[in-house]
């Protein structure tokens, strides 16, 4: 690992002063630092965010769930609030890594990461999520932009998530053998305003599969997506699942998601 | 006194395990140590055009840089092959040099080219960033189907053959199928592994420039042989300047065994930078340097009668040596392999035809099995496969062919001393309620998915040894193994073997055979192993050899102090020792309550003599001391032999199978401790298990590992496993005094055929290569549905 600058910032204000072209943010650290250990990334600054208390806690009103950016996979899963108003929230949490990744990892640092196979992104389409920033509010839809890519600007931190309560969700994956990421994972939501479809580890990004949503739309049922077919277009291929496995497993696992709605 | 042989003894090793108070060699720290890192070939196949050190040289902290020149100048030797196998036409087997660090030529991914000593790990990981390394990439040779049609890639071995070999007799096989009703054919591919010990390997050498002594710290399944080939073939110094110690090893699984570059390299080196010197391998340098297991492809054709009676089979056999041949790299698909593949059946002509190649791959040699897992997969795959195209149930066509007579002469090689396959498979079907398996799937069936059951029999040669037996099959040292048992003045017990525990238990198993040998409470014995400074020599663990091999030395060296101890407690009890009786502990003289206890007669072994008087209690001619040594080489190998059934159920949407129930009986002989024997055999079947449905090293066309991490290479976990079902008969071994077999390997050997053959049968009898991962499965329900709704 190369050397660099530590900074732990008291406040939001001077974590986003401190940021630059070569730095990173860090909270739960579950990417950032096998990277730089690996020598995939090097950076000059790592601005440690974990002591803003700030970012950190579950907010539940009649509508949403506000999670703040540095709170743990674990508090998520363990929250008595979520479990209560979104249960596929929590159990999505539950399902993250193992205890140790679940007792470091944020969900602001997940979905800042927006790796390909990370399950938080899934939930943000599912259930219309806004994301808060030091300096504006964010659509889940715009927010995720692509492989490990969002719409974030370097200065900019996350500060928390808000999540729309709906009316059913389940959060259904099937995970990597090896590393236990999702391979496929389908967070199906249905809210009064529609029905949402966030389908992770499938392609590139997290994406709002809208063929499924449709076909939904008419009958909230898991029959009702027998007849969907899902394109192989855009699939990942790897030894693990190729794209037509991988395209299968998309309705597979949305079914058992309706399903289990 | 009670016998401590079969009891649940909790082990000796679980308070420094379990607590993390283990000492393993990356513990060991020496003053004033450097840090190596190795320079490793990022291409599988390349010459070495220039490596330019300039820079690196000048980076903080270095110490010193050394390449392949550097250890040739010093004419240090490289790593070998153990065993010299020939091919069937007599000619010898071709292995090319592999030196230490490689000068001219890289061979595979990973193969190093140089070092890095610096004062800190992270100024000698960037130094070696440093160091320019200038190659001419040639194309690699990957694919083993196509190896023999590919480039020679060592100078002077026409295609990449090592050797083709054959054990039996291909004229009586030809008869024997001429005879048949049917030839069932089948075409596998064992999966090649990756090991994967917890503890990755490392070495810390401490080279004393005063007496020029080495000692080298590693992470090894057996210090004296690895002692042996650095001095003897590598030249690095000679034995008695060299200690070479294995403390808590970490498992070790086979990858162990051998004796790898750095260890050479550094020791040679800290002679030569007159400094300590730390190497700890990195999980990606484990995935890519440690010796992987299995791959091979395999053709295999059985001939039947209608009824069932085998009566001949042919196993051609390509075998991946990977770049280089190492130790046992040459005998793993040879004679650890042919002669198991006729199975634990009665086969009146066989033959086992195997070429051994080399590709650009990480060198392949022993793991956990060795040979024999490959051998009861062929076997166990078509012998299942011979029963669904006769329409004959599994168990019943096993039963067919099993001999019910022993010793049983196996058609290729050896002598089965003893055994009873009957009842274990008996044993095996009552308790995984084979009958009720239609019921079970029918059930499945209603929630819409696949149960199938599988059925392996099995019988492994271990124990490995007899030293002339072995040396004649082309075995470079001979494989007995040795003890010394050690009283001290005040009667505690030390035993030294030259077996060694990476996992096994050792500490435990072998006190308690000492406690019944000696009649001494197990907590007065201690067992050292691992350095070879302590006690007397060793040939280490592997192919389950400790108990059968080690142990038995042990009871031998115990007998031995238990002679001694009668003529000095017959002197000191004024009695002939030919009266003299050993029980629990206690020196009696027949029909007489005149006793002594072996603690007291150890005292006065080593005081021989009273205050104030002339008087000993050695008769004459003995000398002082209690402390004895053997050196056991049993009369043959060992057979443990057993049973296993499992069910799978296949969810048809996904091609997930799911292991519903596990029943291993296996017969090891006489069971020390259950305790252990029952993790050897958990730990044992995860493996098999893994193999069959999870682990699968594979390589890319430019020779790239592309599961080079657990992102990637699936290891089975304890959620992919259900509760395992034990049971046990035991039919003793005739050739030690135990009656013990081993049990190291046995469920590795028997669970993958076993967890396939029910994959299979789910599948109807569809044919889908090792390991059944949730696409192949997946696609084959696809399959099976289309045939299933033409057949409608």
């Amino acid at each position: 690992m190369k050397t660099f600058n530590y900074h732990s910032a008291k406040d939001v204000k001077e974590a986003s002063k401190l940021a630059s072209s070569n730095s990173a943010f860090l909270a739960g650290g579950m990417t950032t630092l096998p990277s730089m250990k690996l020598g995939l990334a090097s950076y000059k600054d790592i601005i440690d965010i974990k002591r803003i208390k700030k970012l950190s806690g579950i907010k539940v009103s009649g509508k949403t769930v506000t999670i703040g950016a540095t709170t743990k996979h674990a508090e998520v899963a363990n929250s008595k609030e979520v479990k209560k108003a979104i249960p596929s929230l929590a159990a999505l949490a539950e399902g993250i890594g193992d205890p140790q990744v679940r007792n470091r990892g944020t969900i602001g640092g997940s979905i800042a990461n927006n790796d390909p196979a990370a399950d938080y992104p899934s939930a943000c389409i599912a259930l219309n999520a806004t994301i808060h920033t030091n300096n504006r509010k964010i659509d889940a839809e715009k927010f995720f932009r692509g492989m490990f890519e969002t719409s974030l600007k370097s200065s900019e931190i996350i500060e928390a998530i808000e999540f729309d309560i709906p009316q059913k969700s389940s959060y259904q994956k099937l995970p990597n053998p090896a590393s236990r990421y999702a391979i496929v994972g389908v967070y199906v939501a249905k809210h009064k305003t529609g029905i949402n479809v966030g389908v992770t580890g499938a392609k590139s990004c997290v994406y709002n599969d809208k063929d499924l949503s449709g076909a939904l739309s008419n009958n909230f049922s898991s029959s009702a997506i027998d007849n969907v077919k899902v394109s192989t277009s855009g699939m990942n291929s790897d030894i693990h699942a190729s794209a037509e496995y991988r395209a299968n497993m998309v309705k597979v696992f949305a079914k058992k998601a309706v399903d289990a709605c | 006194m009670a016998s401590l042989v079969g009891s649940r003894v909790e082990r000796k090793e679980d308070k420094r395990f379990l607590t993390g108070k283990g000492r393993y060699t990356s513990d060991i720290n020496i003053a004033n140590q450097t840090y190596a890192v190795f320079i490793r070939s990022p291409h599988a196949r390349a010459k070495i055009k220039k490596i330019d050190t300039s820079k690196a040289l000048k980076s903080s902290g270095v110490v010193d840089i050394l390449t392949g020149e550097h250890i040739a100048k010093d004419k240090i030797g490289g790593l070998i092959a153990g065993w010299a196998i020939r091919s069937e036409d007599g000619s010898e087997m071709k292995c090319p040099a592999n030196p230490p660090l490689a000068k001219d030529s890289v061979n595979f991914v990973g193969d190093p080219v140089a070092v890095v000593f610096a004062e800190t790990l992270d100024e000698a990981k960037s130094a070696a960033e440093l160091v320019k390394v200038d190659y001419k990439v040639l194309k690699a040779v990957t694919n083993l189907n196509d190896a023999m049609k590919s480039d020679a890639i060592h100078d002077g071995i026409e295609k990449n053959l090592c050797y083709d070999w054959l054990l039996g007799d291909r004229q009586k096989v030809k008869e024997a199928f001429d005879k048949a009703d049917k030839i069932i054919k089948l075409d596998i591919i064992n999966n090649r592994l990756i090991p994967n010990a917890m503890e990755p390997r490392a070495c810390v050498i401490d080279y004393n420039t005063a007496s020029e002594e080495i000692t080298c710290y590693t992470t090894s399944q057996n210090p004296h042989l690895s002692r042996l080939i650095m001095s003897a073939f590598g030249g690095v110094a000679p034995e008695n300047k060299l200690r070479v110690v294995a403390p808590d090893v970490g498992g070790g699984f086979g990858s162990k065994i051998n004796l790898y570059n750095e260890e050479i390299v550094c020791s040679w080196a800290s002679k030569k930078i007159e400094r300590p010197i730390k190497w700890v391998a990195e999980r990606t340098e484990s995935f890519l340097t440690d010796t992987h297991g299995r791959d091979h492809i395999t053709h295999a054709e059985l001939a039947v009668t209608n009824d069932g009676k085998f009566l001949g089979f042919k196993n051609e056999t390509i075998a991946n040596l990977g770049a280089y041949a190492r130790v046992f790299g040459t005998v793993t698909p040879t004679y650890l392999f042919g002669p198991c593949a006729t199975g634990v059946y009665i086969m009146p002509a066989a033959y086992s035809n195997v070429k051994a190649v080399y590709t650009n791959t990480a060198p392949v040699d022993a793991y956990r099995g060795a040979g024999r897992p490959e051998a009861t997969y062929t076997i166990e795959r078509i012998v299942d496969k011979a029963a669904m195209e006769l329409g004959i149930d599994p168990i019943e066509i096993r039963m067919k062919n099993f001999p019910t007579e022993f010793p049983f002469k196996q058609t290729l090689v050896h002598q089965v001393d003893s055994g009873d396959y009957v009842a274990g498979l008996n044993k095996a079907k009552e308790m995984s309620d084979y009958n009720g398996f239609a019921a079970r799937k029918k059930k499945s069936e209603a929630a819409g998915k696949l149960r199938g059951i599988g059925v392996t029999s099995y019988f492994e040669a271990c124990g490995i040894a007899p030293s002339p037996v072995v040396m004649m099959l082309g075995c470079g040292v001979g494989l007995w193994e040795s003890a010394e048992v050690r009283f001290n003045p005040t009667g505690q017990v030390t035993v030294y073997t030259g077996s060694h525990s990476h996992g096994q238990s050792h500490q435990t198993t072998f006190a308690q055979i000492a406690a019944d040998e000696l009649g001494v409470p197990i907590e007065n014995i201690d067992v050292v192993h691992g350095d070879t400074d302590k006690g007397t020599f060793g040939m280490g663990t592997y192919g389950s050899r400790s108990l059968t091999v080690g142990g038995i030395a042990i009871v031998n060296a115990c007998k031995k102090i238990v002679n001694k101890g009668k003529k000095i407690a017959a002197k000191m009890l004024e009695a002939s020792p030919d009266d003299v009786e050993f029980k629990d502990g206690e020196f009696v003289v027949a029909k007489s309550n005149k006793k002594k206890t072996i603690g007291e007669v150890a005292f006065a072994s080593y005081l021989p003599g009273v205050r104030d008087e002339v008087k000993s209690p050695l008769p004459e001619g003995e000398e002082p001391g209690l402390i004895e040594s053997s050196f056991f080489d049993p009369a043959n190998f060992s057979f443990p032999a057993g049973s296993h059934i499992c069910e799978v159920e296949i969810d048809p949407d996904t091609g997930h199978v799911k292991l519903d129930k596990y029943t291993a009986v296996d017969d090891f002989g006489t069971i020390v401790n259950p305790l252990i024997v029952e993790g050897q055999v958990h730990g044992g079947l995860a493996q098999g298990i893994g193999q069959a449905l999870c682990e699968n090293a594979q390589y890319d066309e430019s020779g790239q590992l592309i599961t080079a991490s657990y992102m990637d290479y699936t290891m089975p976990r304890a959620d992919d496993l259900p509760d395992f079902n034990l049971g046990f008969t035991c039919t003793k071994a005739t050739t030690n005094p135990l009656g013990v077999k081993g049990c190291g390997e046995a469920g590795t050997i028997a669970a993958t055929p076993t967890v396939m053959n029910a994959v299979i049968n789910a599948l109807g009898g569809k044919e889908i290569s090792l390991p059944a991962t949730a696409e192949k499965v997946w696609n084959a329900c696809k399959e099976l549905k289309k045939s299933n709704a033409k057949a409608a």
